[in-house]
């Protein structure tokens, strides 16, 4: 992909244990281009946080990248050094968490942690630096931003404060942004606000985002492309309505069949059965086998790689095709 | 219950059978002030929040009724309320028609009718004793109320249980920490069932899980209700779970039910203005190309609470009455405007 932003190529990521190396990310490629949301999801323990979290640079010890390489427009990022990843990382790459308690300082006052971002990444003066404090929190949405910026943390409700993270994460105009589960915390109608917001400035500002969710409703909302995760490898990546409406790796049918809908009534959810296997006991073959209605003896034997089936492309030896694959009709 | 079928309580319980579980003016104020000394050294006054106000709700046997609402809207605390896990500052709780933690009703009609109530949490994590093994905790309910004494009987009725909600009963060894967050939710369920109780309080069963296991687990939840006949009060913030599972729906604002409707009713035609902006913030997933309007405003300050109508300055059909005059309950809606038929 040529306009690709953020490009990962052949992730690998270990956790060093007493008995031996944990292959927790086992080969991931993908790209996000300019203005691009990927969403990410899959089930809890399939590496999605890990993802985000070797993307931002801060992947810790045990854990460690090990082999792969992940591009920041053209520029590898993986293997820099510790201080000029720093750098990278909220400069070119802003980040969202969960907990919007976790990135700002419950001590300090809302205007002096912007305008402290903002001066760390670009040469501006105090007052040049509180001007675009001021901007950032209107553009996220606070009303009288101005006021504002003298507010400590705890003044704030749970999505004023998201927002003010946002607003952290756009302070330096980064390139790319990784949400991990910026919403989950949040009512569904202050979630509503973020996503409107976030699909916003994806338009406006050409930033690329990757957002990683449980939440399937959010990925319709706002994501162009999705990535299914599953045991540390994608399963299947594609535009977001045919990876919604046309899943082809069985075990995107089963995630997306397994969603309550408003219109669901009581009609039974269909499940899959069984649960992820852990990471010292990945079966043989393709991981989700023992759990796959539609296993054959090859799957438990070779491992599956992603190829291409229309738009999309999903790392299954009998994917779900044409007409067979309207699970959700 | 099969696809196409109506669901059992569609409508408000018949008349003849008296609901099991019956809620009236249920109410808790929280006082939230500093201490007494603090604020005589400040001279703050005291700061009361009315986390729950004038809650009426009914429940029929083998329903399930759910609480939504934002966070803060009083949910958790009408549940543990419920339970008699908190007490109430005014109001009234039957079970069966005997309330709960009356004096006047005998210790041992009190025991038999505690038995009859559980209650399964959020957090399958933090509400497992993690130094119990799965067969100490499964059986805990049934020897604290004395279901069973013979420690033969006890260990098969843990089997059973196990067995019951999809779990090994040579799993009753292990320990919580040797279970992912769904199984755990499943040990949950089987200490819930342990003493046959009629009626579960479930406050957000699922809301740590993922959308897979949570399938699972709501899936069990249906399939118990079935064979067991129980009931259930079912609290999430998720509205998709909650139109999948519900009879009936009450919503909460701010401490108050503004709607009080069968499920199918208030999502085809949600009648207030608040659970009309509810409904609406909900991501679609059939319909995700549109573009929605973002919900106005977030949920006020519970201690300053607005006047009249909670709803009113987020409220777009917001008239002088509202600001002044809390609205009654009517055919299940509290709302000047809909009373008045001008919305
Ligand atoms: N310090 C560690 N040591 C060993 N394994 C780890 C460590 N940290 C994470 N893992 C493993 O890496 C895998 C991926 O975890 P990750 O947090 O990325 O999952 P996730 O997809 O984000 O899940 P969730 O939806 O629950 O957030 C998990 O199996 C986890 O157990
Ligand atoms: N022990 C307490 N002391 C003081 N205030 C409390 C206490 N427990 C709850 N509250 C307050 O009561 C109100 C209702 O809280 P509750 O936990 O019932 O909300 P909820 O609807 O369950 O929210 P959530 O969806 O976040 O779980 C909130 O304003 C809360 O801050
Ligand atoms: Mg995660
Ligand atoms: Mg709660």
């Amino acid at each position: 992909m040529t306009d690709s932003v953020l490009s990962v190529r052949d992730l690998v990521i270990e956790f060093a244990t007493r008995r031996g190396p944990l292959r927790a990310i086992d080969g991931i490629s993908f790209d996000i281009a300019k203005g691009e949301v990927l969403g990410v999801v899959g089930e809890s323990g399939a590496g999605k946080s890990l993802t985000g979290t070797a993307v931002i640079g801060l992947v810790e010890p045990p854990g460690r990248i090990a082999s792969g390489e992940i591009r920041l427009a053209g520029r590898r990022i993986d293997n820099l050094p510790r201080d000029e990843m720093r750098k990278v990382r909220g400069k070119q790459i802003g980040m969202i968490f969960q907990d919007p308690l976790t990135s700002l300082d419950p001590l300090m006052k809302i205007g002096d942690q912007l305008i402290e971002t903002i001066r760390t990444h670009a040469a501006m003066t105090w007052a040049q630096a509180r001007d675009r404090a001021v901007f950032l929190l209107e553009e996220v949405g606070i009303p009288a931003a101005a006021e504002r910026l003298m507010a400590h943390p705890h003044e704030f409700s749970g999505g004023m404060r998201q927002r003010v993270v946002i607003a952290l994460a756009l302070a330096a105009g980064p390139d790319v942004v990784v949400a991990d589960e910026p919403t989950t915390a949040l009512d569904v109608s202050v979630q509503a606000q973020i996503i409107a917001l976030l699909r916003r400035l994806t338009r406006d500002h050409g930033m690329a985002v990757m957002l990683i969710t449980h939440d399937m409703g959010v990925i319709a909302q706002i994501a162009d492309r999705v990535a299914v995760m599953y045991a540390g490898r994608i399963v299947e990546i594609g535009p977001v309505r045919e990876v919604i409406g046309r899943p082809h790796h069985p075990y995107t049918a089963g995630l997306m069949g397994s969603i309550p809908s408003l219109r669901s009534d009581h009609a039974r959810l269909r499940q899959i059965p069984g649960s992820m296997p852990r990471l010292d006991a990945i079966p043989q073959g393709c991981a989700f086998n023992p759990r796959c209605d539609r296993v054959l003896d090859r799957c438990r034997v070779e491992r599956p790689q992603l190829a291409s089936f229309d738009r999309t492309a999903a790392a299954c030896f009998d994917p779900i095709l044409g007409h067979d694959a309207e699970v959700r009709a | 219950m099969s696809e196409g079928e109506t669901p059992i309580a569609a409508a408000v319980p018949p008349a003849e059978v008296p609901p099991l579980v019956r809620v009236s003016d249920l109410r808790k104020v929280f006082d939230v002030s500093a201490s007494a000394l603090e604020r005589m050294m400040s001279g703050a006054p005291r700061r009361l929040v009315t986390a729950v106000d004038h809650v009426t709700f009914e429940i029929g046997r083998g329903e399930t009724f759910a609480l939504v609402g934002e966070s803060g809207s009083g949910k958790s605390t009408v549940a543990r309320m419920v339970v008699g896990l908190l007490e109430r500052s005014a109001g009234r709780v039957t079970i069966d028609g005997t309330a709960v933690d009356d004096p006047a009703t005998p210790r041992a009609e009190r025991q038999a009718l505690r038995r009859k109530i559980q209650m399964i949490f959020q957090d399958p994590y933090a509400s497992l004793n993690p130094r119990w093994t799965v067969g100490r905790i499964v059986a805990e309910p049934v020897v604290t109320f004395g279901v069973l004494t013979d420690s033969r009987a006890i260990e098969r009725r843990v089997g059973e249980l196990l067995a019951l909600v999809g779990l090994a009963p040579a799993d009753r060894v292990k320990y919580p920490h040797q279970f992912s967050g769904g199984q755990r939710q499943r040990i949950a369920i089987a200490r819930a069932l342990s003493a046959e109780p009629a009626f579960i309080v479930c406050d957000e069963p699922t809301s740590a899980l993922d959308v897979s296991v949570q399938a699972q687990i709501l899936n069990l939840m249906a399939d118990l209700q079935d064979r067991l006949g129980l009931t259930y009060l079912f609290i999430s913030h998720n509205l998709a779970v909650v139109r999948h599972m519900a009879d009936r729906i009450g919503v909460l604002y701010l401490g108050r039910l503004v709607e009080v409707r069968p499920a199918r009713a208030l999502f085809d035609d949600p009648r207030h203005p608040y659970t009309r902006m509810l409904i609406e913030a909900v991501p679609d997933l059939e319909a995700p190309s549109v573009v929605r309007d973002p919900a106005r405003g977030e949920i006020p300050n519970p201690i300053d609470p607005p006047t009249g109508c909670h709803f009113h300055p987020r409220c777009p059909h917001v008239v002088e009455r509202c600001r002044r005059e809390v609205p009654a309950l009517l055919d299940g809606v509290a709302c000047h405007r809909v009373a008045d038929g001008s919305i």
